[in-house]
C-alpha cells in the first residue's frame, strides 16, 4: 500500500482526503462500515465531544436538474463529533439514523488528520469500503445495461424489377 | 356563545384502540409482517410514503405502513409527524440528477437519445395477468447482469439539443439567489415562485396530482405532454457542516425525475420552442414525477401566454388543496363531535321552519287549517 503522505501536505490535499473518507463511509451501509472497523488491529482512544444526535437535512432539487433550486424534502442524518489522542477533532454526517455510523465517520475524519493513523485507515477501512461501493455500482449497472433496448429496423426493399 | 367542553368516553377510546391493535394484527395464527419485510417488497409503498411524508426514511415509512394497517395517507401522517420531532441541521447541496446512476431511463420523444433507452425494472410491458405462483413463496427472481454496466452519466435530453435552441434552457440560478421558499417555514403565499410550487407539488398527494394531470391532458388546461425523459437511480447527497465548511458527501437516495415537453408558439420575445415541466420525487415513483411535471407546465401558462381558465392552471386551487394531510385532516375531521354546531343549526332550521309556516297561515288560512287538521 502506497503511502498517503504526500496527498495530504497541502491544506487542499487534506480536505480532499477528508472529503473521500466522509464519502466511502457515508454511502457504504453501517454494518459493512462497522465489520471493517472491527477486523481492525488497534483503533484509536476517542472521547465524544458532544451526544451523537439524529437530526434533518432539508435535500434540494433544482429544475431540470441544472436550473433554480427548490426544497425537495427531508432526510434524517446522524452526526458526531470527537477527539482522538493524536490530536485531530473528528467530525462526522451520515444519511439516516444509525448513530454508530456516524461515529466512525468521525473517527475515520480524525484518524485521516493524523499521520499516524491515515495510512492504516486507508488500507482497513478505506480500500475495503471503496472496493465494495465499486462492486455494487457496477452490479446495478450492468443489471441496467441488460435491459437497454436495441432497435432495429426492419428494411423492407422491393424485389427486383 | 361559549364552548361546553364535555368529558367523557375515555375508557371507550381506550377499548376503541386496543380492537384497533388486535385488527392491524389480524389473524394471530398468520406470522406476523416485519417491517424489513415491508421495507424490502412494499418498496414502492415505501417510496410514496417517504416522499409524501416528505422524509427519506424507508425503515420509518415502512414502520408507520405497518401501524397504519396499509393505508398509505395515514401513514404518510405519522412520517409528517415524526418529522416535525427532529431539529434540521441545514439544507444539501442541490442533488445532481445529471449526474444519476441510472436504473432506469427512457425517453418517449427522442429514441435515439444518447446513453440509450434503458428500460430498468418496470412494469411497463406486463401483461398485468395476476401471478399465481405468488400465492405460494414466490421464484427468486434474478436480474440479468450485462458484461459492461451502463455509462456513468447519462445526458439529458435538454442538453442532447441544447446547440439548437428549440428545447428551453434552464436558466442557472445566480450565485446571490435567494434561498428556496420553504413550505415547512413560511406559509403559502400567491403569486407562488416555481421554487414554491415544485416543493408543494412534491409534497403532494399523488392521487390529486395524477387526476389533475388526466384532466390537463384531456383538454381541461391543456399541455399536450411528450415525455422528454424519465430517469430514476441513485443520486449523492452533500452537505455543508457548519463544523467543517466545505462539503462532505453523506449518502445516496434513489429519486425519479421526469421532463414533459410541451409545445409553445413563440410570443414577440421568444422563438417557437418546447417547454418544459419538471417532476421530482424520492424513490422510484413514475406516475407521481409525470403527473407533477404536467402540473407544473401547467401552472407556468403566464410565462408563456396561455390563457389560465382551467383548475390545473390556478396555482391557488392547485397548492391549497394538493396535501393530502391537510385535506384528509379538513374532510375528517367532520367526524368528530360537533355536537354544538349541530345544536345551533337545528335551533335556526326551526325558527326557519316556525317562520315559513306562519308566512304560509298568513297568506293563505285555508293551508294553516288542512296542516293543523293532517296533526
Amino acid at each position: 500500500m502506497e503511502s498517503h503522505q504526500e496527498d495530504v501536505a497541502t491544506t487542499e490535499g487534506l480536505r480532499l482526503a477528508r472529503q473521500r473518507a466522509h464519502a466511502l463511509i457515508a454511502k457504504s451501509p453501517a454494518d459493512a462500515v462497522r465489520s471493517v472497523f472491527d477486523l481492525m488491529e488497534n483503533l484509536p482512544e476517542v472521547e465524544r465531544l458532544r451526544p451523537s444526535e439524529v437530526g434533518l437535512v432539508l435535500v434540494r432539487g433544482r429544475v431540470g436538474g441544472e436550473g433554480e433550486r427548490f426544497n425537495l424534502g427531508e432526510l434524517p442524518v446522524a452526526r458526531a463529533a470527537l477527539r482522538i489522542p493524536e490530536g485531530p477533532v473528528g467530525v462526522g454526517y451520515v444519511a439516516g439514523r444509525n448513530r454508530d455510523h456516524a461515529e466512525l465517520a468521525a473517527l475515520a475524519d480524525a484518524m485521516v488528520q493524523a499521520d499516524v493513523w491515515r495510512d492504516r485507515l486507508e488500507e482497513g477501512v478505506l480500500a475495503p469500503l471503496a472496493a465494495g461501493l465499486a462492486e455494487r455500482k457496477a452490479d446495478t449497472g450492468r443489471k441496467a445495461a441488460a435491459t437497454k433496448v436495441d432497435f432495429f429496423t426492419m428494411v423492407r426493399t422491393r424485389g427486383e424489377k | 356563545m361559549a364552548y361546553v367542553s364535555v368529558k367523557g368516553g375515555e375508557r371507550a377510546i381506550s377499548n376503541a384502540h386496543q380492537w384497533l391493535d388486535e385488527m392491524r394484527r389480524g389473524d394471530a395464527s398468520v406470522p406476523e409482517l416485519t417491517v424489513e419485510q415491508i421495507r424490502h417488497q412494499m418498496s414502492l409503498a415505501v417510496d410514496r410514503v417517504m416522499m409524501e411524508g416528505s422524509c427519506y426514511d424507508p425503515e420509518l415509512a415502512a414502520l408507520a405502513i405497518k401501524q397504519a394497517r396499509g393505508d398509505v395517507t395515514e401513514a404518510i401522517f405519522l412520517v409528517r409527524a415524526y418529522r416535525t420531532t427532529l431539529q434540521r441541521f441545514g439544507a444539501t447541496e442541490p442533488i445532481k440528477t445529471p449526474e444519476m446512476a441510472v436504473q432506469r431511463r427512457v425517453s418517449a420523444a427522442f429514441k435515439d437519445i444518447p446513453g440509450g433507452q434503458i428500460l430498468g425494472p418496470t412494469f411497463d410491458y406486463t401483461h398485468r395477468l395476476l401471478n399465481f405462483d405468488l400465492c405460494d413463496a414466490g421464484p427468486a427472481g434474478v436480474a440479468v447482469k450485462a458484461t459492461e454496466p451502463v455509462v456513468e452519466k447519462m445526458p439529458t435530453i435538454a442538453s442532447v439539443f441544447a446547440h439548437e435552441s428549440l428545447l428551453e434552457q434552464t436558466a442557472a440560478e445566480s450565485d446571490d439567489a435567494p434561498e428556496p421558499y420553504d413550505l415547512t417555514r413560511e406559509p403559502m403565499a400567491f403569486p407562488a415562485g416555481r421554487d414554491q410550487r415544485l416543493q408543494a407539488l412534491a409534497r403532494g398527494d399523488e392521487g390529486f396530482l395524477l387526476s389533475l394531470a388526466y384532466a390537463s391532458q384531456r383538454g381541461w388546461g391543456s399541455t399536450h405532454p411528450l415525455c422528454g425523459e424519465i430517469r430514476m437511480g441513485d443520486v449523492t447527497v452533500e452537505f455543508t457542516p457548519e463544523e467543517l465548511g466545505f462539503p462532505i458527501e453523506i449518502g445516496e437516495i434513489v429519486v425519479t425525475e421526469c421532463q414533459m415537453i410541451s409545445n409553445f408558439e413563440g410570443s414577440a420575445d421568444k422563438p417557437p420552442q418546447f417547454t418544459f415541466g419538471y417532476g421530482l420525487t424520492f424513490g422510484h415513483n413514475e406516475r407521481k414525477a409525470m403527473s407533477m411535471a404536467i402540473v407544473d407546465r401547467a401552472l407556468r401558462h403566464k410565462e408563456v401566454g396561455e390563457n389560465g381558465v382551467h383548475a390545473v392552471q390556478d396555482e391557488e386551487f392547485v397548492l391549497y388543496h394538493s396535501d393530502n394531510v391537510e385535506a384528509s385532516g379538513f374532510v375528517q375531521h367532520l367526524k368528530l363531535p360537533h355536537y354544538v354546531d349541530f345544536q345551533a343549526q337545528l335551533q335556526f332550521v326551526r325558527r326557519l321552519c316556525k317562520e315559513w309556516r306562519e308566512a304560509r297561515e298568513a297568506a293563505t288560512p285555508d293551508a294553516g287549517e288542512f296542516a293543523e287538521a293532517a296533526e
